[in-house]
């Protein structure tokens, strides 16, 4: 017979290894193999060649390198705004309305669709000659309404249009859940004490709010800088470069130029970007795991 | 905010009896949120409009709404252009396979760190959690070189096997789920004579039900919308999920918008009847998996 101890170390390897395997393999294993491979450089065919930090010096001073940080960052500040923005204004507007479950099951619908069909929805829609939107604004007066993703000015707050309507449904159903774990007797304190409908927005549910609203900001940054789907689609990065992105810089890297060290070098620093901020929610976390 | 309704909470317990100045202050808002649900919903709206119309008809302006004639054909021309019905059965067998089976180790895992004192168990928790850091986007390409290596590139392999064996996230929502379980229920089924395998699967498992199905409903969405791994292991029409197919109808069909459209409603509307007829559960679901990074 095995001791105890001897057999909850057996007991216990049997039930996590499965997920232990997989985690090895399937995460881990792969990371160490992108930082090692950020010191190669490959193009799958002929063998490997070992230049240290030398993809990371190609790449800074690469300027699509920069391009796709700026395009990244822009996109990550429009798309956080917009939908963080609306989401809550849509929270705060169907927190105090009847047939709450009805509209909320309304804005919720895009979150559950496909990158690929709402993408393509959208291509269509804000096709600068024929597309509904177009046929909307000129209706309106603009003689000259923007051609979307056919201009490197607008094709970026094209994608920003469509990702904010996309998931706006999400952060809106969190911030609801926030909205609603305030508790009833805060409101009752307030009002007893005289305070006005502003005055209970901005000393109860804003700061009541905040954990919520900070946990929003964050896991939609994280989701932001991670962007691919709907830009490949809609755009590929085009035109020239106006939507490439970090993640469509390294799919372009690694899976057209098969630039594999490079790529792996850029992946880095999305890791790196990701962790600060993983590390920034995850200090933070503890206070909100029960708010469901 | 035009609303007179008191703040959230406090409605429907005022003593006071209903004022018609304050219900009619409420109508603004109603119409801003009515405008704003019509302006979430039109997109599919269009969706439908356009799938219906001729190729014609669909570039006119100022559009039409109720296309004439009707089209239903163009839904049977999307359907007969490509394999969708080929899709559609490796989308849904991947999705509930990958469900199933990560359920299943995710909530063995789950067990595992919760309930058994094996060595080097909080070590390797956090060891886990440490991976919810690492995305599938930073690692893509080596995992496709480790896949191309072995042989599982343009199978579905790649989109079966490492989901069912991870997901950091849901171990860590499922132990918090056992941890708020008595151990009296479990010390009791000992006395009984269980072992370990009946604690688990008789005892805990039913009553985690409902961080299963929260977790179970958003790795089946995930796995059927997922984008981006199929796209880089699939080359061969026959293995494509319904995304990917409906990306390479488009590269063919690329300005028949009537039929382009159809083939996105024919993804898309069956997600959309199994969610209406779900809602609550995906939104409770969010709520309990909302903290995924």
């Amino acid at each position: 017979m095995l001791s105890r101890r001897a057999k909850d170390n057996l007991v216990g390897l049997v039930f996590i290894g499965p997920q232990l395997i997989g985690m090895l393999a399937f995460v881990i294993g792969p990371m160490v193999y992108a930082i090692g491979l950020s010191l190669y450089r490959w193009d799958l065919l002929s063998p490997p060649t070992f230049v240290g930090l030398g993809n990371y010096a190609e790449m800074i001073q690469n300027e699509t390198f920069w391009k796709v940080m700026r395009n990244t960052s822009y996109y990550t500040l429009g798309y956080m705004a917009l939908n963080i923005l609306t989401a809550l204004g849509a929270a705060l507007a169907l927190n105090r309305i009847r047939g709450k479950v009805f509209f909320r099951t309304l804005f919720f619908m895009p979150v559950v669709t496909s990158a690929i069909a709402v993408s393509l929805i959208w291509l269509w829609m804000l096709n600068p000659q024929f597309g509904v939107v177009n046929t909307f604004l000129r209706g309106m007066g603009i003689a000259e309404p923007p051609k979307w993703f056919s201009s490197t000015a607008w094709a970026m707050p094209g994608v920003i249009l469509m990702s904010a309507w996309w998931n706006l449904g999400y952060n809106m159903v969190i911030l609801l859940a926030g909205l609603q774990s305030i508790p009833e007797s805060l409101y009752e304190a307030a009002m007893l004490d005289g305070a006005s409908r502003t005055q209970r927005f901005t000393h109860v549910t804003l700061p009541m709010l905040t954990p919520t609203l900070f946990f929003v900001v964050v896991v939609t940054f994280i989701g932001s800088f991670q962007v691919f789907d709907q830009i490949f689609i809609m755009t590929n990065g085009g035109p020239a470069d106006a939507t490439r992105v970090m993640v469509m810089y390294i799919y372009s890297l690694g899976f057209q130029r098969f630039d594999m060290g490079l790529a792996a070098a850029v992946a880095m620093v999305l890791f790196a970007i990701l962790l600060v901020m993983t590390l920034v929610q995850f200090r933070l976390q503890r206070r909100w795991v029960f708010y469901g | 905010m035009a609303s007179a309704h008191p703040e959230p909470g406090v409605a429907g317990r005022s003593r006071r009896p209903i004022a018609w100045s304050r219900l009619a202050s409420a109508i603004p808002l109603y119409a801003i949120v009515g405008l704003s649900a019509f302006l979430m919903v039109f997109p599919f709206l269009w969706l439908i409009s356009t799938s219906l119309k001729s190729d014609g008809e669909a570039l006119i302006i100022p559009p039409v709404w109720i296309p004439n004639p009707i089209l239903w054909e163009n839904y049977q021309r999307a359907w007969e252009a490509l394999p969708f019905g080929r899709a559609y059965l490796n989308s849904i067998y991947i999705a509930i396979l990958v469900t199933l089976v990560q359920l299943l180790t995710c909530a063995m895992a789950a067990y595992g760190f919760a309930r058994v004192r094996f060595w080097g168990r909080d070590v390797i928790f956090v060891l886990f959690l440490a991976t919810l850091m690492v995305p599938f986007q930073v690692t893509l390409v080596p995992s496709f070189i480790l896949f191309k290596q072995i042989g599982w590139v343009n199978t579905h392999l790649p989109l079966l096997v490492p989901p069912m064996l991870t997901n950091a996230f849901g171990v860590f929502l499922l132990r918090q789920f056992i941890m708020t379980l008595p151990l009296e229920l479990e010390e009791a089924a000992v006395i009984d004579g269980a072992n370990r395998a009946h604690l688990f699967g008789l005892i805990t498992l039913p009553l985690i039900g409902p961080g299963l199905a929260a977790l179970g409903i958003f790795t089946f969405l995930g796995t059927w919308n997922a984008f981006l791994g199929p796209l880089i292991f699939l080359n061969s029409s026959e293995l494509f999920t319904v995304p990917i197919l409906l990306n390479s109808f488009r590269g063919l069909y690329n300005t028949a918008w009537p039929l382009v459209m159809a083939a996105s409603a024919i993804s898309v509307i069956p997600v959309l009847v199994v969610y209406v007829t779900l809602q609550q559960y995906f939104i409770q679901g969010i709520a309990l998996t909302g903290l995924k990074g």
